[in-house]
């Protein structure tokens, strides 16, 4: 089966949200509510500065506490390259989901369900890249199945230095960070 | 400060609303079939062409039953190349903004206590033609002055330059990219232009000065220096922010703000005293060397570290550099840099390097734009007037531009009558409460019109003072001027409506033609709709607009744009047919030959110089009324260097209000305490600060950097306003 995941060069990446509203009308997510963000990390005194760009999501994490924690299963890892959904029929919009999450990914929808990335999986069984990965103007984000050794993603982790947010989680993400 | 009364905009959005349910069967005048979208059920997909900004990319619009979905980037289109900016994939918002105009407005009362009622088109524009001809009949149509900015108002143009008029202005000129079209036609006889002509992705080493790539979000620039980051070319930026580029750049140069042309004209005597300048190239097409090797003599990196701050050692090292990777290597002419008056100079100083470093028309530096050719529209010719243009009189600023005119010139002649009175002003697309220098001068200029009228989406500031407010289709709703901008193929693009417009407003070019009708010019617009103009033009090129229809893009086959493709060299627009490195049109005025640094004011004391620029996700003051990219940026902040703040007590997230050195006060705006800025200056984003109450996502949020900008500095050399040079100081809310 595919393992999907996203590959982000933050050395690229000029903060400029385009993700952002890329996915915005894309899903349609409501006013108020995004499904991921720009994070900016800046170390140093003025002018020895250096700072890190990170476009940031769900990490459709291999050992997910959302899934973990459901009660009713709406949480779940998709056949879909395992991909992290929510089946939301299933959701009772219990929250316990966003307190388990380490990432701060989710957030209820107006009509009362749990929701976040999905890596686009619309997009994904069409061939398609996730909405965010294909507007990037700086082409800094890849995604693809790291069970295949070819492909963009498993060549970057090969060959560039990366690294994933908050490991000590244990949640093992699969969006990486290059730097 | 001097007040004024505010004209109340009143309480027509009840109004505007029963008054465009009733309107909306109106909007039948678009034709086409485009629409049929509305009857059947799945993905419409529809190329045009994108206004968010001036760039003017590709889009794919998606329309998903009949409703606009989203935006993509045309895969055809050279400068998006498939991907759209933030802005450009947000437009979605701007159809289904609830603020915007709905219906054509009328002030109903006398200035100053006036209402306004919701009427008609026919109506609005019968009452638009006969104030126009009243003022023409009494005045001359030299006291009409019209601002339009972007490709949008083409038609409205055309339509003014029928009725006689001769004063256009555009805020593109004397407010952003005037002073460096104007230093690069003195040097090279050509201008830089829109999209820029800096080969980003080609080049090995290249220095922004103030340029914030990434923030500006100008699409074909940003991927372009993506692609340069990926490659490890050498950045040098030149800030004193540290911006996002500055945060990719091998070199972060934090310059004291005003100090620029100090540096520049060091790294010049550098080129010149290591000998690193391209020899051959200087000796065979430049003009002035020898002079300008000693007119540089004293500017040595030691004399540039006192007035910039910046290390002798590290403008060795940057300009050697530059010369290290030549030709493939360029100092960025930046876009908007009418900074401190002097700034014609400044761009001399870096077309100057530029032409040292032999890079013109050279690959990884500055490319040749080639545009294709596309026949225009045989109108009958405009009318012969014979009176000078009101905006420079006596020619006071010799290369001051005739397309774009100067701005704040009009608004100079409507406040003083001299040399001639103005009384009618046309908007069209520019807010120019917020985009000129000093508010209360245009609050000053607008009370002394006869006739205001503005042409707008959004009920934007300038809308507030207008006597008749017209609501414009959005550029989603509508067709416009082809675009045919120069750039590295030469292409054409189209731009025709997705959706229909949601209420009662009507399309630029359907406004301009029934104008022209209500002002006896029928004769000027030969064609009926616009789709026979589009046609006519496309197929005279021996285009098919149906294929252009289809496909949003043309492409024409690619020439050569660089020397490295076989490019012949040749500079025959300037009078020594030379690259003017001593520039023979300014002597001729008067004017410095060589570029002159001017040490910039300094704040008086606990003052600090305000800077702005651009958010990623806004465009002006025109974007902030979208639901989209308001969820994005919704409000600005104001960058103070976080050690500063300590000693001030200021507190990050906490509201202040600005205070400029004439005592003019900004709404309040949030601190964002920050290392990446100078202690010497403050930044903030700019456009927002709106005091339009009808803008309900955007009113009070942050404050306005136009608003504290009441000193400006005209440049003697084509007459842009310097916007640098004021000071803020804080006060507790």
């Amino acid at each position: 089966m595919a393992r999907y995941a996203m590959v982000i060069d933050t050395t690229k990446c000029v903060g400029c949200m385009d993700c952002v509203v890329a996915c915005k009308t894309e899903n349609n997510v409501p006013e108020g509510f995004n499904r991921d963000w720009i994070t900016y990390e800046t170390i140093g005194k003025f002018p020895n500065l250096h700072m890190e760009i990170r476009s940031e999501r769900c990490n459709h994490c291999d050992n997910p506490p959302c899934v973990y924690t459901c009660p009713t299963g709406a949480s779940h890892i998709s056949d879909i390259g395992g991909i992290v959904l929510v089946d939301y029929d299933k959701c009772i919009g219990c929250k316990a989901c966003i307190a388990a999450c380490p990432y701060d990914a989710r957030f209820i929808h107006p009509d009362g369900y749990a929701t976040k990335c999905t890596f686009c999986e619309h997009r994904v069984v069409q061939g398609l890249d996730p909405a965010c990965v294909a507007t990037c103007p700086t082409h800094c984000m890849y995604f693809g199945d790291l069970e295949d050794p070819n492909s963009e993603v498993s060549k970057l982790l090969q060959s560039r230095k990366y690294r994933v947010l908050n490991p000590e989680s244990g949640t093992k993400p699969q969006v990486y960070y290059l730097i | 400060m001097e007040k004024f009364t505010r004209r109340k905009f009143l309480e027509i959005s009840g109004a505007t609303f029963a008054g465009a349910g009733l309107a909306f069967g109106g909007t039948k005048l678009i034709d086409n079939s485009l629409f049929s979208a509305e009857k059947t059920s799945g993905v419409v997909k529809i190329p045009s062409y994108c206004s968010i900004c001036f760039w003017k990319c590709g889009l794919v619009a998606y329309v998903k039953d009949g409703k606009l979905w989203k935006l993509e980037g045309n895969p055809l289109d050279p400068l998006s190349k498939g991907r759209l900016c933030p802005r450009g994939n947000g437009g979605v918002g701007q159809h289904y903004d609830p603020d915007r105009l709905k219906a054509p407005l009328i002030r109903t009362s006398t200035r100053g206590k006036e209402e306004w009622k919701v009427s008609t088109w026919d109506e609005a524009l019968t009452f638009t033609a006969k104030k126009l001809m009243e003022i023409k009949e009494k005045y001359g149509p030299q006291s009409i002055a019209v601002f339009s900015h972007g490709p949008g108002g083409a038609f409205l143009k055309h339509t003014f330059n029928a009725f006689g008029v001769k004063n256009f202005a555009a805020p593109s000129f004397a407010q952003c990219r005037g002073p460096r079209e104007v230093a690069f036609e003195l040097t090279f006889g050509e201008i830089v232009g829109s999209p820029e002509r800096t080969d980003i992705e080609n080049s090995k080493c290249f220095a922004l000065i103030g340029t914030h790539l990434g923030e500006n979000m100008h699409n074909s620039q940003v991927q372009e220096f993506a692609k340069a980051v990926e490659r490890g070319a050498t950045i040098i930026v030149v800030d004193p922010r540290f911006s996002i580029a500055a945060s990719k750049a091998k070199y972060y140069l934090p310059i004291k703000p005003g100090t620029d042309t100090a540096l520049l004209l060091a790294w010049i005597n550098v080129l010149i005293e290591e000998n690193l300048y391209d020899k051959d190239f200087v000796d065979k097409y430049t003009f002035g060397f020898e002079q300008l090797k000693e007119y540089v003599k004293p500017f040595t990196p030691e004399w540039a570290f006192v007035e910039t701050g910046i290390e002798p050692d590290l403008i060795r090292e940057t300009v050697r550099e530059l010369a290290r990777y030549k030709p493939a290597s360029f100092v960025h002419p930046g876009r908007h840099v009418n900074w401190y008056g002097n700034d014609v100079q400044r761009l001399r100083a870096v077309a100057i390097i530029n032409a040292l470093l032999g890079n013109w028309n050279h690959k990884g530096a500055f490319f040749k734009p080639v545009k294709m050719n596309i026949p225009k529209y045989p109108y009958p010719p405009y009318p012969e007037v014979d009176y000078e243009v009101v905006y420079n009189p006596n020619n006071k600023y010799p290369f001051a531009g005739e397309d774009e005119g100067l701005t704040q010139g009009i608004r100079d002649a409507t406040i003083t009558g001299k040399p001639y009175p103005i009384k009618a002003w046309v908007v069209y697309g520019t807010n120019l409460i917020q985009t000129l220098p000093n508010q209360a001068e245009t609050l000053k200029a607008i009370q002394n019109l006869d006739f205001l009228l503005v042409i707008d989406v959004i009920p934007s500031e300038i809308s507030m003072w207008a006597d008749v407010v017209l609501p414009e289709a959005i550029y989603l709703e509508r067709y416009d001027e082809l675009n045919v901008s120069p750039f590295k193929v030469p292409f054409v693009g189209i731009r025709q409506p997705v959706v229909p417009p949601p209420h009662d407003q009507r399309e630029g070019w359907w406004i301009a033609r029934e104008l022209a009708k209500k002002l006896g010019l029928e004769h000027y617009f030969p064609w009926k709709h616009i789709e026979e103009y589009l046609r006519y033009r496309v197929e005279a090129a021996g285009l098919s607009y149906e294929q252009l229809k289809k496909d949003g893009i043309i492409l024409g086959s690619s020439q050569p744009i660089y020397v490295e493709d076989g490019l012949q060299l040749e500079f025959s627009n300037t009078p020594t047919q030379k690259i003017e490195l001593y520039s023979t049109q300014l002597a001729e005025k008067g004017l410095s030959p060589f570029p002159t640094y001017e040490r910039p004011p300094e704040p008086p004391p606990g003052y600090f110089r305000l800077l702005f620029g651009r958010a990623p996700v806004h465009t002006f003051s025109m974007t902030q009324s979208n639901p989209i990219l308001m969820d994005m940026i919704n409000e600005n902040e104001v960058w103070v260097n976080s050690d500063v703040a300590n000693y001030l007590g200021l507190k990050n997230g906490v509201y202040v209000v600005l205070v400029n050195q004439d005592g003019v006060k900004s709404n309040k705006v949030k601190v964002r305490l920050t290392q990446r800025i100078r202690p010497d200056c403050v930044y903030m984003y700019h456009g927002f600060g709106h005091t339009s109450k009808l803008l309900k996502r955007a009113y009070l949020k942050g404050a306005s950097d136009t608003q504290l900008i009441t000193r400006y500095d005209i440049d003697p050399v084509m007459g842009g306003t310097g916007m640098n040079n004021n000071f803020v100081t804080f006060e507790k809310v």
